[in-house]
């Protein structure tokens, strides 16, 4: 008998059940957990205090990012330099003890795998193809990327996959993006999500996984695969993928927690499974024209606030929706935005590059080919670029990257969270902009009363040029 | 975790939608290593108007929150369910709320109620004079107008709520289940079961 077709997620989904239980719950196994100081130590509390061990504990890798001050870490003999925040000190203690203590491999502050989570799980191989990937950040749904089912997780989560190794979850629905066509020059990855954002809304995906399908997405790299996945959440998805393909294959092949030998051959059979079947069923599906989408930026306090930069500022009025309407409002006078006004008028006095949304290699050296030759504006007061992690700066400053950096005015500096989220010492000044490659807009994301306009890297370095909201393709051809 | 049958009281009509984890509660509240005391903080940015819904007399300590649309979404922080319950909040209702809140809500034994808009739009005029009522065995919410609205409610996160179940005590009941898994896993996905254990050096230029 032939198997219904199935779509990509229900094959992930399928293949990860323990025991289905007569309401649809099902107890879905994690083979991947990625663990940060935030959400973990309320969790290893709560084990310590039930007696509770950690099941697998090959399953889990840890590594800090979200507190960790960007500046130097090393004095100049080598001694770790203290962190001045106490209480940002002591969650970094926390998790440098717990995870030791609970058996689990750390990755230090000072190690040069050190990065953000969602860049490091697939650059050392731990995120696989058909994996299920689990950490407390809701951005984990970046490593959909690389065909994984990715979703973050609240600290009670945390502690039920250290303890059991699954989590008891209910199948999402499907939904399927669709992208026909390809992307024009100078438009990117980030600017397709947005721009997906801003047709779904941050509702848009709730209670889905999108699975990302169509040329657009085949064509891309696994960098940008793993931007557009990251903000799938801003869409209100869990997760979002894309099938592995060769792409993928050649990307995970060799690195350090990648399968060797007969495993290697045997997932690689496996993976190549791993596609939504011809006649598969879709509960939403939304299509969009590549050619349609404009480099993209947002002008408001929510990720769905975009336009193309060649764009207005949106009159509230224009929304037919009246909560919309008056969200709109908000947001303008929170942004300081007047309805018509020219976006690419908006000045910014702060450039952030970096992220798990866009601090890969592939997102430094497009900043780096636009700021080439190039230096800041005079009223951009702070730019700097955070490699998402030590073997991206490594590879950046290999490439001479760091140094088209610098030149140009603005700061190079040490793996992580950085300013996408006010955590850690960088942030944007209180009424200031800020043209950031991160991925949320909140009011205060990046320190009380910053305005944040998210774009692509490419698009950030162009800010930084011009000190305003600019179409980078008025700067490169 | 303390059972859940019914929540009743003042409920704040707060009403707006779109509701992010970011204004439940800031970031830089999240550097605690404790999941107490996170009240202080909650709504922070909108606290700060003196004249703000939570810090009035009338609705300050109240155990219900009648919010807007994808009340909840944004960061998976759990913070906001902790941040919620120091400030004395049993339940939500609002018409949607985001997947990893509601579930991290449910997690802390607070009752997320999702009801139509119009519904929701009824007990945000009736919050602000009456008290309101839900009552998690019958599945409803009732006010002192004879208002009486039905919810839907998950079958085993209801029996949790009601229990006070501890859901990681569940699981590990199911250890043999979880054992079956994996062996038929070693030998289907061999790959997955190595994790860090495997070994190797450097990474591919």
């Amino acid at each position: 008998m032939a198997s219904k077709p199935t779509t990509l997620y229900e094959k992930i989904w399928n293949a990860h059940v323990v025991e289905r239980r007569d309401d649809g719950t099902c107890l879905i196994y994690i083979d991947r957990h990625l663990v940060h100081e935030v959400t973990s130590p309320q969790a290893f509390e709560a084990l310590r205090m039930s007696g509770r061990t950690v099941r697998r504990p090959e399953l889990t890798l840890a590594v800090p990012d979200h507190n960790l001050p960007t500046t130097a870490r090393l004095d100049a003999a080598g001694h770790r330099l203290p962190i001045a925040d106490k209480e940002s000190a002591q969650q970094l203690a926390a998790l440098e003890q717990n995870a030791p203590q609970f058996g689990i491999r750390y990755i230090g502050a000072t190690d040069r795998e050190q990065g953000i989570v969602h860049v490091v799980g697939p650059e050392q191989g731990f995120s696989l193809p058909g994996a299920t990937i689990v950490c407390g950040d809701s951005h984990t749904a970046c490593h959909g990327g690389v065909g994984a089912l990715a979703f973050g997780i609240g600290t009670s989560e945390v502690e039920h996959v250290l303890a059991t190794q699954t989590l008891l979850l209910k199948q999402s629905k499907a939904m399927e993006v669709k992208v026909t066509g390809a992307l024009g020059p100078g438009v990117t990855a980030k600017d397709l999500i947005l721009h997906i954002i801003g047709v779904i809304g941050t509702a848009g995906g709730t209670g889905h996984v999108i699975e990302f399908r169509g040329p657009a997405f085949e064509a891309m790299s696994i960098e940008s695969r793993l931007t557009v996945c990251n903000m799938a959440i801003e869409g209100g998805a869990r997760a979002g993928l894309i099938a592995p393909d060769e792409t993928t294959i050649s990307y995970i092949k060799g690195r350090p927690y990648a399968p060797k030998g007969a495993d290697w051959d045997k997932a690689v059979e496996w993976w190549r499974t791993l596609r939504t079947d011809a006649g598969a069923t879709f509960d939403k599906s939304v299509t969009i024209d590549a050619a349609t989408v404009e480099p993209t930026v947002t002008w408001g306090t929510s990720p769905e606030d975009t336009a193309p930069i060649g764009g207005t500022v949106p009159a509230p009025e224009s929304f037919a929706d009246p909560s919309k309407q008056e969200a709109a409002r908000a947001s303008l006078a929170y942004m300081g935005l007047e309805p018509g006004q020219k976006l690419s008028e908006v000045e910014v006095q702060n450039v952030f590059i970096g992220s798990c949304t866009n601090s890969r290699i592939e997102d430094l050296r497009a900043a780096a080919a636009v700021l080439k030759g190039r230096t800041k504006a005079a009223n951009v007061k702070w730019a700097i670029v955070v490699p998402g992690s030590g073997l991206v700066k490594a590879q950046a400053e290999a490439e001479g990257l760091d140094k088209v950096f610098i030149a140009a005015g603005l700061e190079w500096r040490e793996p992580g969270c950085s300013a996408c989220l006010g955590m850690n010492p960088d942030k944007v000044p209180a009424g200031e902009r800020c043209a950031s490659t991160s991925n949320r807009n909140f009011v205060g994301r990046q320190g009380p009363g910053s305005r944040t306009h998210l774009v692509s890297p490419a698009m950030a370095a162009a800010a930084a040029v011009t000190g305003r909201l600019t179409d980078v393709r008025e700067l490169v051809g | 975790m303390e059972p859940v049958r019914t929540v009743e009281g003042r409920a704040i009509p707060f009403g707006r939608k779109n509701i992010d984890t970011d204004v439940i509660i800031p970031a830089h509240w999240l550097k605690t290593i404790s999941r107490e005391g996170l009240g202080k903080g909650a709504f922070e940015t909108i606290r700060t108007d003196p004249d703000n819904i939570f810090d009035s007399a009338e609705f300050a300590g109240s155990p219900i929150l009648v919010a807007g649309d994808n009340f909840g979404c944004g960061s998976s922080r759990e913070h906001a369910a902790w941040a919620l319950l120091d400030l004395g909040i049993k339940a939500v209702i609002a018409p949607s709320f985001s997947d990893i809140f509601s579930g991290n809500a449910f997690k802390n034994g607070i009752l997320t109620v999702v009801l139509p808009q119009e519904q929701v739009d009824r007990l945000l005029e009736v919050a602000r004079t009456e008290p309101v009522t839900i009552d998690l065995e019958t599945q409803t919410v009732t006010t002192p107008f004879q208002d009486r609205f039905s919810f839907e409610i998950d079958p085993f996160r209801k029996h949790c709520l009601l229990e006070g179940l501890d859901e990681v005590g569940l699981t590990l009941a199911r250890d043999a289940q979880i054992a079956a898994y994996e062996a038929r896993a070693s030998t289907d996905m061999p790959w997955f079961a190595k994790g860090t254990a495997l070994k190797d050096t450097g990474i591919p230029a």
